[in-house]
Protein backbone atom coordinates (compact mmCIF):
# COMPACT_ATOMS: atom_id res chain seq x y z
CA UNK A 1 0.00 0.00 0.00
CA UNK A 2 1.25 3.44 -0.89
CA UNK A 3 1.54 6.15 1.74
CA UNK A 4 3.15 9.56 1.90
CA UNK A 5 6.36 8.78 3.77
CA UNK A 6 7.20 5.68 1.72
CA UNK A 7 6.40 7.44 -1.56
CA UNK A 8 8.51 10.48 -0.64
CA UNK A 9 11.41 8.24 0.34
CA UNK A 10 11.15 6.17 -2.84
CA UNK A 11 11.11 9.27 -5.03
CA UNK A 12 14.13 10.68 -3.26
CA UNK A 13 15.93 7.38 -3.73
CA UNK A 14 15.11 7.52 -7.46
CA UNK A 15 16.60 11.00 -7.76
CA UNK A 16 13.27 12.65 -8.53
CA UNK A 17 13.73 16.41 -8.25
CA UNK A 18 10.15 17.70 -8.17
CA UNK A 19 6.61 16.47 -7.61
CA UNK A 20 4.16 18.62 -9.56
CA UNK A 21 0.66 18.10 -8.38
CA UNK A 22 -3.00 18.80 -8.07
CA UNK A 23 -4.01 16.28 -5.39
CA UNK A 24 -7.16 14.27 -4.98
CA UNK A 25 -8.44 12.98 -1.67
CA UNK A 26 -6.14 9.95 -1.65
CA UNK A 27 -2.98 11.63 -2.94
CA UNK A 28 -3.76 14.62 -0.75
CA UNK A 29 -3.12 12.52 2.35
CA UNK A 30 0.53 12.37 1.24
CA UNK A 31 0.88 16.16 1.46
CA UNK A 32 2.65 16.30 4.86
CA UNK A 33 5.35 13.90 3.72
CA UNK A 34 5.81 15.51 0.32
CA UNK A 35 5.72 19.12 1.48
CA UNK A 36 8.11 18.33 4.30
CA UNK A 37 10.68 16.89 1.96
CA UNK A 38 13.61 18.91 0.62
CA UNK A 39 13.91 16.52 -2.27
CA UNK A 40 11.74 16.10 -4.18
CA UNK A 41 10.38 19.62 -4.07
CA UNK A 42 6.60 19.91 -4.18
CA UNK A 43 5.25 22.27 -6.86
CA UNK A 44 1.59 23.20 -6.74
CA UNK A 45 -0.14 24.20 -9.97
CA UNK A 46 -3.69 25.42 -10.62
CA UNK A 47 -4.70 22.98 -13.34
CA UNK A 48 -3.32 19.71 -14.57
CA UNK A 49 -2.34 20.92 -18.04
CA UNK A 50 0.09 23.25 -16.33
CA UNK A 51 1.73 20.27 -14.68
CA UNK A 52 2.80 18.76 -18.00
CA UNK A 53 4.22 22.00 -19.42
CA UNK A 54 6.00 22.76 -16.14
CA UNK A 55 7.42 19.23 -16.12
CA UNK A 56 8.57 19.70 -19.71
CA UNK A 57 10.44 22.87 -18.78
CA UNK A 58 12.08 21.16 -15.83
CA UNK A 59 13.20 18.25 -18.02
CA UNK A 60 14.59 20.66 -20.62
CA UNK A 61 16.54 22.24 -17.78
CA UNK A 62 17.97 18.92 -16.65
CA UNK A 63 15.67 18.02 -13.74
CA UNK A 64 13.64 14.87 -13.04
CA UNK A 65 10.05 15.76 -12.17
CA UNK A 66 7.02 13.53 -11.74
CA UNK A 67 3.35 14.50 -11.92
CA UNK A 68 0.71 13.50 -9.36
CA UNK A 69 -2.90 14.16 -10.42
CA UNK A 70 -6.36 12.64 -10.44
CA UNK A 71 -7.88 11.04 -13.53
CA UNK A 72 -10.26 13.98 -13.96
CA UNK A 73 -7.22 16.22 -14.33
CA UNK A 74 -5.67 13.78 -16.77
CA UNK A 75 -8.73 14.22 -18.97
CA UNK A 76 -8.34 18.01 -18.79
CA UNK A 77 -4.64 17.92 -19.52
CA UNK A 78 -4.75 16.09 -22.83
CA UNK A 79 -3.29 18.82 -25.04
CA UNK A 80 -0.40 19.51 -22.69
CA UNK A 81 0.32 15.79 -22.27
CA UNK A 82 0.25 15.27 -26.04
CA UNK A 83 2.64 18.15 -26.58
CA UNK A 84 5.16 17.18 -23.89
CA UNK A 85 5.23 13.48 -24.72
CA UNK A 86 4.69 13.40 -28.49
CA UNK A 87 5.87 16.79 -29.83
CA UNK A 88 8.76 17.36 -27.44
CA UNK A 89 9.26 13.60 -26.93
CA UNK A 90 10.05 13.95 -23.24
CA UNK A 91 9.86 10.96 -20.85
CA UNK A 92 7.22 12.41 -18.55
CA UNK A 93 6.20 10.13 -15.66
CA UNK A 94 2.87 10.50 -13.90
CA UNK A 95 0.92 8.99 -11.06
CA UNK A 96 -2.83 9.23 -11.55
CA UNK A 97 -5.49 8.55 -8.93
CA UNK A 98 -8.44 6.67 -10.44
CA UNK A 99 -11.57 7.68 -8.61
CA UNK A 100 -14.17 4.95 -8.00
CA UNK A 101 -11.94 2.21 -9.43
CA UNK A 102 -12.93 -0.46 -6.89
CA UNK A 103 -16.59 0.54 -6.79
CA UNK A 104 -16.77 0.41 -10.57
CA UNK A 105 -15.23 -3.06 -10.64
CA UNK A 106 -17.89 -4.23 -8.19
CA UNK A 107 -20.67 -2.70 -10.26
CA UNK A 108 -21.48 -0.26 -7.48
CA UNK A 109 -20.67 3.05 -9.17
CA UNK A 110 -21.95 5.09 -12.08
CA UNK A 111 -18.82 7.26 -12.02
CA UNK A 112 -17.48 7.45 -15.60
CA UNK A 113 -13.88 8.13 -14.49
CA UNK A 114 -12.78 4.48 -14.32
CA UNK A 115 -14.50 3.78 -17.64
CA UNK A 116 -12.35 6.25 -19.56
CA UNK A 117 -9.00 6.49 -17.76
CA UNK A 118 -7.28 3.47 -19.30
CA UNK A 119 -8.67 4.00 -22.83
CA UNK A 120 -7.51 7.61 -22.66
CA UNK A 121 -3.98 6.55 -21.70
CA UNK A 122 -3.92 3.97 -24.47
CA UNK A 123 -5.09 6.62 -26.93
CA UNK A 124 -2.25 8.92 -25.84
CA UNK A 125 0.15 5.96 -26.14
CA UNK A 126 1.27 6.14 -22.52
CA UNK A 127 2.44 2.81 -21.05
CA UNK A 128 0.79 2.31 -17.66
CA UNK A 129 0.37 -0.07 -14.77
CA UNK A 130 -2.52 -0.24 -12.30
CA UNK A 131 -1.56 -0.23 -8.62
CA UNK A 132 -3.94 -1.82 -6.17
CA UNK A 133 -3.64 -2.15 -2.40
CA UNK A 134 -0.89 -4.77 -2.61
CA UNK A 135 1.48 -2.43 -4.41
CA UNK A 136 4.14 -0.53 -2.50
CA UNK A 137 6.45 2.43 -2.95
CA UNK A 138 9.12 -0.02 -4.08
CA UNK A 139 6.85 -0.94 -7.00
CA UNK A 140 6.44 2.76 -7.79
CA UNK A 141 10.20 3.22 -7.78
CA UNK A 142 10.60 0.22 -10.08
CA UNK A 143 8.01 1.56 -12.54
CA UNK A 144 9.71 4.96 -12.56
CA UNK A 145 13.18 3.51 -13.04
CA UNK A 146 12.03 1.27 -15.88
CA UNK A 147 10.42 4.18 -17.74
CA UNK A 148 13.52 6.33 -17.25
CA UNK A 149 15.83 3.52 -18.36
CA UNK A 150 13.76 3.12 -21.52
CA UNK A 151 13.59 6.93 -21.95
CA UNK A 152 9.84 6.80 -22.37
CA UNK A 153 6.78 8.23 -20.64
CA UNK A 154 4.92 6.16 -18.12
CA UNK A 155 1.97 6.20 -15.77
CA UNK A 156 1.01 4.51 -12.55
CA UNK A 157 -2.74 4.38 -11.99
CA UNK A 158 -3.62 4.28 -8.32
CA UNK A 159 -6.88 2.41 -7.78
CA UNK A 160 -9.14 4.32 -5.39
CA UNK B 1 4.51 61.17 -30.97
CA UNK B 2 3.41 58.10 -28.98
CA UNK B 3 2.27 55.64 -31.62
CA UNK B 4 1.38 52.07 -30.76
CA UNK B 5 4.36 49.84 -31.47
CA UNK B 6 4.60 46.93 -33.82
CA UNK B 7 5.52 43.48 -32.55
CA UNK B 8 8.91 43.77 -34.21
CA UNK B 9 9.64 47.10 -32.51
CA UNK B 10 8.66 45.62 -29.16
CA UNK B 11 10.90 42.59 -29.61
CA UNK B 12 13.87 44.57 -30.88
CA UNK B 13 13.89 46.22 -27.46
CA UNK B 14 13.68 42.83 -25.75
CA UNK B 15 16.69 41.71 -27.76
CA UNK B 16 18.77 44.61 -26.45
CA UNK B 17 18.08 43.55 -22.87
CA UNK B 18 17.94 39.73 -23.00
CA UNK B 19 21.65 39.23 -22.14
CA UNK B 20 22.31 35.49 -21.81
CA UNK B 21 18.80 34.50 -20.77
CA UNK B 22 16.67 31.78 -22.33
CA UNK B 23 13.91 33.26 -24.50
CA UNK B 24 10.77 31.15 -24.92
CA UNK B 25 8.50 32.21 -27.79
CA UNK B 26 5.15 30.93 -28.94
CA UNK B 27 2.59 31.59 -31.68
CA UNK B 28 2.93 34.89 -33.55
CA UNK B 29 6.12 35.90 -31.76
CA UNK B 30 7.95 32.89 -33.25
CA UNK B 31 8.78 34.24 -36.73
CA UNK B 32 9.42 37.76 -35.46
CA UNK B 33 11.90 36.62 -32.81
CA UNK B 34 13.50 34.09 -35.16
CA UNK B 35 14.23 36.93 -37.60
CA UNK B 36 15.89 38.91 -34.80
CA UNK B 37 17.84 36.17 -33.04
CA UNK B 38 19.32 32.73 -33.69
CA UNK B 39 20.73 31.95 -30.26
CA UNK B 40 20.73 28.36 -29.00
CA UNK B 41 19.11 29.86 -25.93
CA UNK B 42 16.03 30.68 -28.01
CA UNK B 43 13.31 28.07 -27.57
CA UNK B 44 10.41 28.35 -29.98
CA UNK B 45 7.55 26.56 -28.25
CA UNK B 46 5.80 25.44 -31.37
CA UNK B 47 4.17 23.01 -31.78
CA UNK B 48 2.95 23.99 -28.34
CA UNK B 49 0.35 23.16 -25.75
CA UNK B 50 -2.10 26.02 -26.00
CA UNK B 51 -1.44 28.69 -23.38
CA UNK B 52 1.35 26.85 -21.61
CA UNK B 53 4.47 28.82 -22.54
CA UNK B 54 4.57 30.46 -19.07
CA UNK B 55 4.60 27.04 -17.41
CA UNK B 56 7.32 25.72 -19.69
CA UNK B 57 9.38 28.85 -19.04
CA UNK B 58 8.86 28.51 -15.31
CA UNK B 59 10.15 24.95 -15.45
CA UNK B 60 13.35 26.06 -17.18
CA UNK B 61 13.74 28.94 -14.73
CA UNK B 62 13.33 26.66 -11.71
CA UNK B 63 15.74 24.13 -13.18
CA UNK B 64 18.37 26.73 -14.08
CA UNK B 65 17.98 29.63 -11.64
CA UNK B 66 21.32 31.12 -12.63
CA UNK B 67 20.22 31.56 -16.22
CA UNK B 68 16.92 33.46 -16.25
CA UNK B 69 14.04 33.11 -18.70
CA UNK B 70 12.03 35.57 -20.79
CA UNK B 71 8.70 34.30 -22.13
CA UNK B 72 7.11 36.02 -25.13
CA UNK B 73 3.44 35.16 -24.75
CA UNK B 74 0.38 36.42 -26.59
CA UNK B 75 -2.81 37.83 -25.11
CA UNK B 76 -4.92 35.02 -26.53
CA UNK B 77 -2.48 32.48 -25.12
CA UNK B 78 -2.55 34.21 -21.74
CA UNK B 79 -6.33 34.02 -21.59
CA UNK B 80 -6.15 30.27 -22.15
CA UNK B 81 -4.12 29.80 -18.98
CA UNK B 82 -4.69 32.61 -16.49
CA UNK B 83 -3.99 30.18 -13.68
CA UNK B 84 -0.34 30.22 -14.68
CA UNK B 85 -0.10 33.74 -13.21
CA UNK B 86 -0.99 32.24 -9.83
CA UNK B 87 1.52 29.45 -10.36
CA UNK B 88 4.26 31.96 -11.25
CA UNK B 89 3.53 33.94 -8.10
CA UNK B 90 3.59 30.78 -6.01
CA UNK B 91 7.02 29.65 -7.19
CA UNK B 92 9.33 32.67 -7.33
CA UNK B 93 11.87 32.24 -10.09
CA UNK B 94 13.98 34.33 -12.43
CA UNK B 95 11.32 34.67 -15.12
CA UNK B 96 9.97 37.68 -17.01
CA UNK B 97 6.64 37.07 -18.74
CA UNK B 98 5.79 39.43 -21.59
CA UNK B 99 2.17 39.59 -22.73
CA UNK B 100 2.13 40.87 -26.31
CA UNK B 101 -1.40 42.21 -26.52
CA UNK B 102 -2.70 42.80 -30.04
CA UNK B 103 -6.32 42.03 -29.19
CA UNK B 104 -6.45 39.24 -31.75
CA UNK B 105 -6.02 35.58 -32.37
CA UNK B 106 -3.48 36.57 -34.99
CA UNK B 107 -2.36 33.14 -36.17
CA UNK B 108 -5.91 32.08 -37.03
CA UNK B 109 -6.57 35.10 -39.21
CA UNK B 110 -7.19 37.93 -36.77
CA UNK B 111 -10.37 37.15 -34.87
CA UNK B 112 -10.96 39.13 -31.65
CA UNK B 113 -10.68 37.14 -28.41
CA UNK B 114 -13.02 37.23 -25.46
CA UNK B 115 -11.01 39.76 -23.51
CA UNK B 116 -10.79 42.55 -26.07
CA UNK B 117 -11.54 45.93 -24.57
CA UNK B 118 -11.98 44.81 -20.99
CA UNK B 119 -9.25 42.37 -19.93
CA UNK B 120 -6.67 44.20 -17.81
CA UNK B 121 -3.64 41.91 -17.73
CA UNK B 122 -1.79 44.12 -15.27
CA UNK B 123 -4.61 43.88 -12.75
CA UNK B 124 -4.91 40.16 -13.35
CA UNK B 125 -1.19 39.72 -12.67
CA UNK B 126 -1.32 41.85 -9.53
CA UNK B 127 -4.38 39.99 -8.35
CA UNK B 128 -2.54 36.73 -8.87
CA UNK B 129 0.17 37.90 -6.52
CA UNK B 130 2.83 39.06 -8.97
CA UNK B 131 4.55 42.06 -7.37
CA UNK B 132 6.55 43.36 -10.32
CA UNK B 133 4.04 44.31 -13.00
CA UNK B 134 4.66 46.80 -15.82
CA UNK B 135 2.45 48.16 -18.61
CA UNK B 136 3.56 49.92 -21.78
CA UNK B 137 1.28 51.01 -24.60
CA UNK B 138 3.69 52.75 -26.96
CA UNK B 139 7.20 52.44 -28.32
CA UNK B 140 8.69 55.41 -26.51
CA UNK B 141 7.55 54.34 -23.07
CA UNK B 142 8.66 50.72 -23.63
CA UNK B 143 12.03 51.89 -24.86
CA UNK B 144 12.43 54.05 -21.77
CA UNK B 145 11.19 51.44 -19.29
CA UNK B 146 12.49 48.17 -20.67
CA UNK B 147 15.82 48.20 -18.87
CA UNK B 148 14.14 48.38 -15.48
CA UNK B 149 11.27 46.04 -16.33
CA UNK B 150 13.52 43.35 -17.80
CA UNK B 151 16.10 43.56 -15.03
CA UNK B 152 15.73 42.62 -11.41
CA UNK B 153 14.20 39.59 -9.78
CA UNK B 154 11.36 37.56 -11.19
CA UNK B 155 8.65 36.82 -11.48
CA UNK B 156 7.75 39.94 -13.42
CA UNK B 157 4.89 40.46 -15.84
CA UNK B 158 5.18 43.04 -18.62
CA UNK B 159 2.04 43.92 -20.55
CA UNK B 160 2.78 45.43 -23.97
CA UNK B 161 0.07 46.84 -26.21
CA UNK B 162 1.08 46.25 -29.82
CA UNK B 163 -0.49 46.61 -33.24
CA UNK B 164 -2.57 43.71 -34.50
CA UNK B 165 -1.82 42.24 -37.90
CA UNK B 166 -4.16 40.55 -40.31
CA UNK B 167 -3.27 37.93 -42.88
CA UNK B 168 -0.54 36.23 -40.88
CA UNK B 169 0.39 32.66 -41.69
CA UNK B 170 0.51 29.85 -39.18
CA UNK B 171 3.93 30.18 -37.53
CA UNK B 172 6.60 27.54 -37.98
CA UNK B 173 9.73 27.02 -35.90
CA UNK B 174 13.05 27.71 -37.61
CA UNK B 175 14.21 24.14 -36.98
CA UNK B 176 12.70 20.84 -35.80
CA UNK B 177 11.89 20.45 -32.12
CA UNK B 178 14.54 17.76 -31.62
CA UNK B 179 17.22 20.16 -32.88
CA UNK B 180 15.88 22.96 -30.73
CA UNK B 181 16.06 20.79 -27.62
CA UNK B 182 19.57 19.57 -28.42
CA UNK B 183 20.79 23.14 -29.00
CA UNK B 184 19.16 24.44 -25.84
CA UNK B 185 20.49 21.65 -23.64
CA UNK B 186 23.97 22.03 -25.09
CA UNK B 187 23.83 25.76 -24.36
CA UNK B 188 22.68 24.95 -20.84
CA UNK B 189 25.60 22.52 -20.62
CA UNK B 190 23.39 19.52 -20.05
CA UNK B 191 24.20 16.00 -21.23
CA UNK B 192 22.26 15.01 -24.36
Amino acid sequence: MLDGPSVAAALEDCGVSHVIWVPDSVLGSWEPALSGSQRPTLLRVCREGEAFALAAGLVLGGKKPVIFIQCTGLFEAGDALRNAVHDLKLPIFMLVGVRSYYAHRQGKSNDSCPVFTEPILRAWQIPYVVFEERHTAADLAAAYRQAQAERRPGAVLVAE
Amino acid sequence: MNLMMTQQQALEIVKRHRNNRVVVTTMSAVPTWAALSDSPLDFHFIPSAMGHAPDLGLGIALARPERGVIVLNGDGCMLMNLGSLITLANHPANIHLLILDNGLYEVTGGQPHAGVGHADFAELARGAGIRRVYSFDNHDSWQAGAAEALAGPGPAVIWLKIEGRLGQQTPKPPRPMSEQIARLQAALELPG
